[in-house]
């Protein structure tokens, strides 16, 4: 399949959706400026500037729209959106609905599985959704940064860590850009924990409180890491803390909707 | 149910990020990067993250406001007013103590077509090479 080939086949999928009636309008990217938007298609519109790339946190997105059109008024069934999703993407939704961010059953989605350019930008180890719609499967790889990172001693790492951090101009991004950040107070800014008007942040203590925030909750869209200013690659430490977190409660982000979040289940049985 | 992205322009420095206003039933309520941008590659400083932030805001000025004497209040004032005093109190004070008794500031949030025109009042109509930026305030 060609990358026009698949391209033409999420176009018309997305189109097919538009006019079925199910949905209210479709969630996917549109070619605009440099290079793409996210952009909600209607019915009746022409999908013929449909794009694939660069991607955007559309479940964030996606989260607005619904929170925002609820609809539902009296009898009304609240209004339902369709949407392509990458794998990553899903397995944000997922986690999302788990803590009740997003109502899937509001949601058609388009599933769409990436190719071996986009999956190797993103060192992706799973670059496609539950069920693929659009596009053919390609296997993950290994993250080459992490196992290059696995290599260095604590004291190395630390020592990377450090110097990675010290170029961080907190400006929130990793944490506006997650799909998996909802608080509407956000410890990060309280000065108990990060002293504002103060740069760099506190190493390590800024850092380590969003990647321990990541935990059970990242599905390694890469989203954070493609919108930090310093380069600073922080999916390479959210690799490494999801992987343990995977040997510790044998869970994995966005697997299953019906998996609930290690963290809550030990809780309630300490309660018992 | 209406959901846009406008591109536009970061307002605030010189860098010229470019910039997503999302817009959600006319109101501006986000912001997102632009993938792909020359200048600012999909990333924002903290200042563009919330450059959306002021356009809805209620502390936002709609009007000129003219404080009338010292330790006063402000008061909401036409445009032809608040150019009127201004321009007096100019010429005033560069009658009274010299043209470099005034100080111009430029600022990066302006273009430079605006930035020149102000050092050339600056430097030809009052007479002062004092010219510098908002930064120094």
């Amino acid at each position: 399949m060609t990358m026009d080939d698949r391209l033409a086949a999420l176009q018309s999928a997305v189109k097919q959706l538009l006019d079925g009636g199910q949905v209210a309008g479709v969630l996917a990217l549109r070619a605009t400026g440099p290079a793409s938007v996210p952009h909600l298609f209607r019915p009746g519109d022409d999908v013929a500037d449909l794009v694939l790339w660069p991607k955007y946190n559309v479940p964030k997105v996606i989260d607005r729209l619904l929170d925002a059109w609820s609809g539902g008024e009296g009898d009304d069934a609240p209004t339902r959106l369709g949407m392509v999703v990458r794998g990553c993407e899903e397995r944000g939704l997922i986690e999302m609905a788990k803590r009740n961010q997003v109502d899937l059953d509001r949601l058609e989605l388009i599933y769409l599985a990436c190719t071996e350019e986009e999956r190797d930008e993103c060192r992706c180890a799973w670059p496609y959704p539950t069920r693929i719609d659009v596009g053919q499967k390609v296997e993950g790889v290994a993250d080459q940064l992490v196992a290059e990172h696995e290599k260095l001693s604590e004291a190395e790492r630390t020592e990377f860590w450090q110097q990675q951090f010290a170029r961080c101009i907190k400006c929130y991004a990793c944490r506006t850009v997650c799909p998996q950040c909802f608080c509407e107070v956000c410890v990060l800014e309280d000065d108990l924990w990060v002293e504002s008007g103060v740069l760099a942040p506190p190493f390590p203590s800024y850092h380590l409180i969003r990647a321990y925030h990541t935990v059970s909750k990242c599905v390694g869209c890469m989203e954070c890491e493609r919108a930090c200013p310093a380069d600073i690659p922080l999916t390479v430490l959210y690799t490494l803390l999801r992987r343990d977190a995977e040997e510790m409660f044998e869970y994995v982000p966005g697997r299953s909707v019906d998996e609930p979040p290690p963290l809550v289940v030990e809780t309630m049985w300490q309660e018992h | 149910m209406e959901y846009k992205n406008v591109l536009t322009t970061c307002i605030y420095c010189g860098c010229g990020c470019g910039l997503y206003l999302q817009v959600l039933d006319g109101q501006v309520v986000g912001t997102l990067p632009v993938k792909g941008h020359p200048i600012s590659e999909g990333k924002l400083c903290i200042k563009g993250w919330n450059a959306h932030d002021f356009v809805h805001h209620p502390d936002r000025l709609s009007t000129p406001l003219i404080r009338d004497r010292k330790g006063g209040s402000l008061r909401p004032a036409s445009w032809d007013e608040a150019l009127d005093l201004v321009a007096n109190r100019l010429n005033q004070v560069r009658a009274e103590h010299g043209p470099d008794a005034t100080g111009f500031l430029a600022s990066a949030k302006c273009t430079n077509e605006e930035n020149y025109l102000l050092q050339k009042l600056a430097r030809g109509v009052i007479g002062t090479n004092n010219v510098d930026h908002c930064a120094r305030l």
